[in-house]
């Protein structure tokens, strides 16, 4: 996988925990792997509420979303993806990292999550998927403001 | 990108933007945030179209050393601020690495009371990245959160280089918040955080020194004729002790008049300027090459005149270089051309005309 081109000004991406599991080092890492790629990562502490999630990523307007989940935080990562879309962020992209059951990730895929890391993921293929989605963001933002222009 | 669009140019969609902004809509706010550090024709082109109607808020900066509290003390003092009724936006500026150029903006974590406020908008900034500069960016942002209709904007900044320069001319009330613990206080001076307080904040106020921290910040602004009236406020964050005491100091501030406020800037600016004319001044005459200067500091060395009169004399000759060697007689006392008419150079024995320095 080749990373996509790094953005003007960089990605923004949220790296977040919803659900009950408190466990962070994992998205600690990952934030670290994100920023060392010249990403700006906003972090959260854990236990998020989907409605903070949602407004934190329009506030801070990101191009892509982290969520961490290593026991069942994942089951809810599809009602996320509703509340983005019905926030008007359907072109933000999401990801999950941690210990997903590879009979629950295709239901995750259907709902719209763009790549899921499991354990073994590499730095590099995290970096590149998460820049891949970011850049797609970026470019559906930038084409929505040159769509309604006559 | 690059092209300038004249005003009836601007893009339909753009226009619909900042008009969704006007109406105070966050996500709006949050597009246009980013298209203006995105710089370029579009960023321009929302500089326009909010003109001059912004600029109603009321901007409160706090800024201070790494891990002083910032964050946490904003968290409680917005909820203060939201207990009247006003709504907010933040602005949390954090640094990038200079490695590689991203950053962990981690303001927020501290920011944990507001997360499904809709009257508090929260906006991370990365110090790199921005095509005009950082404090550029930072105008418009102010410029465009104030349009969106926000009653009180909070900027945070980390006071430790260049930051304080954006914060003292941006917020009508500067709020520099200090924490025992943080290693030499001196340190903080020398960063010229304290040249730009309207009020002081002593963070961490449940620890021992803290108390300690506070009185040695109010013996150093007794020794300044200009910052006697600055605050000393002791809080606690975590806990929100202070918080009142210090949202009722930001509002004394914030209700003066605009030309107190402008003036209130200027000082600021003033004090920075001062400060860093001061640096300058000293790195020159460190590297001064003048025999003029030699004959005032054997002067002052042989006790013909105090420091501060030397001291006089050398700014006098930094003022007015020696003239380039051919023009002029050479000067008795130096045995080079002389200073200009008017500008002398003093005889070696100090003369008694010049006040001592400072009085
Ligand atoms: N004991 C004590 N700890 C505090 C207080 N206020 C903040 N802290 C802690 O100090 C640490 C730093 O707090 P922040 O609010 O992130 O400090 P900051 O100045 O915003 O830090 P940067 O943005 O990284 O420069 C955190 O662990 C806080 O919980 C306080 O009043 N007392
Ligand atoms: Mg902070």
């Amino acid at each position: 996988m080749t990373t996509a081109p790094r953005l003007d000004p960089p990605a923004r991406v949220l790296v977040t925990k919803i659900g009950l599991d408190g466990h962070d080092r994992g998205s600690r890492i990952v934030a670290a792997f994100l920023r060392d790629a010249g990403m700006d990562v906003i972090y959260t502490p854990p236990w998020q509420s989907i409605a903070a999630v949602v407004k934190l990523a329009t506030e801070e307007d990101v191009d892509a979303i982290g969520v961490s989940s290593l026991a069942t935080d994942h089951l809810i990562v599809p009602q996320l993806v509703a509340a983005l879309r019905e926030a008007g962020l359907a072109h933000v992209g999401v990801v999950v990292g941690g210990i997903v059951p590879a009979d629950e990730q295709p239901a995750l895929v259907a709902a719209g999550v763009g790549a899921i890391f499991g354990p073994g993921a590499s730095r590099d293929a995290i970096v590149a998927g998460v820049a891949a989605l970011a850049a797609d963001a970026r470019a559906a933002r930038d084409a929505e403001l040159r769509e309604q222009t006559p | 990108m690059d092209a300038r669009w004249s005003s009836p140019d601007i893009p339909p969609a753009l226009v619909a933007l900042v008009d969704r902004l006007r109406r105070g809509e966050a996500a709006a706010l949050a597009r246009c945030l980013s298209l203006v550090e995105q710089g370029g024709a579009h960023a321009d082109a929302i500089g326009r179209l909010i003109g001059a109607a912004s600029g109603r808020a009321i901007v409160v900066g706090f800024t201070g050393p790494p891990g002083a509290g910032k964050s946490t003390l904003i968290d409680a003092f917005v909820g203060h601020v939201r207990a009247g009724g006003r709504t907010v936006a933040v602005a949390a500026v954090d640094p990038s690495s200079p490695i590689s150029g991203g950053s962990v903006l981690g303001d927020r974590i501290r920011m944990q009371r507001h997360t499904e406020d809709p009257g508090v908008f929260i906006r991370s900034i990365a110090s790199r990245g921005h095509v005009g500069g950082l404090t550029e960016t930072i105008h418009r942002v102010l410029d465009l959160m104030g349009a969106s209709g926000r009653d009180l904007i909070v900027l945070e900044t980390v006071g430790a280089g260049q930051s304080e320069v954006e914060i003292a001319e941006a917020a009508d009330v500067c709020v520099v918040v200090n924490a025992p613990g943080l290693g030499d206080e001196v340190q903080a001076l020398k960063a010229g955080i304290l040249e730009i307080a309207d009020i002081l904040v002593v963070n961490k106020a449940d620890l021992p020194s803290a108390r300690r921290t506070a009185d040695q910040l109010r013996a150093m602004l007794t020794l300044r004729a200009d910052a006697r009236d600055t605050p000393v406020i002791e809080t606690i964050a975590t806990s929100g002790a202070g918080v009142a005491a210090l949202a009722a100091a930001v509002e004394a501030r914030a209700e003066l008049p605009a030309e107190q406020k402008r003036a209130r800037r200027l000082r600021r600016v003033r004090r920075l300027i001062a400060q860093a004319a001061g640096r300058a001044i000293r790195d020159r005459i460190l590297g001064l090459d003048d025999p003029r200067s030699d004959a005032a500091l054997e002067a002052a060395l042989e006790g013909r005149c105090g420091v501060a009169e030397a001291a006089e004399r050398v700014l006098r000759l930094l003022a007015y270089p020696a003239p380039p060697a051919p023009a002029g007689a050479p000067s008795p006392v130096t045995g080079r051309p002389d200073a200009p008419p008017g500008e002398r150079s003093p005889p070696p024995s100090c003369p008694s005309v010049i006040p001592p320095y400072g009085k």
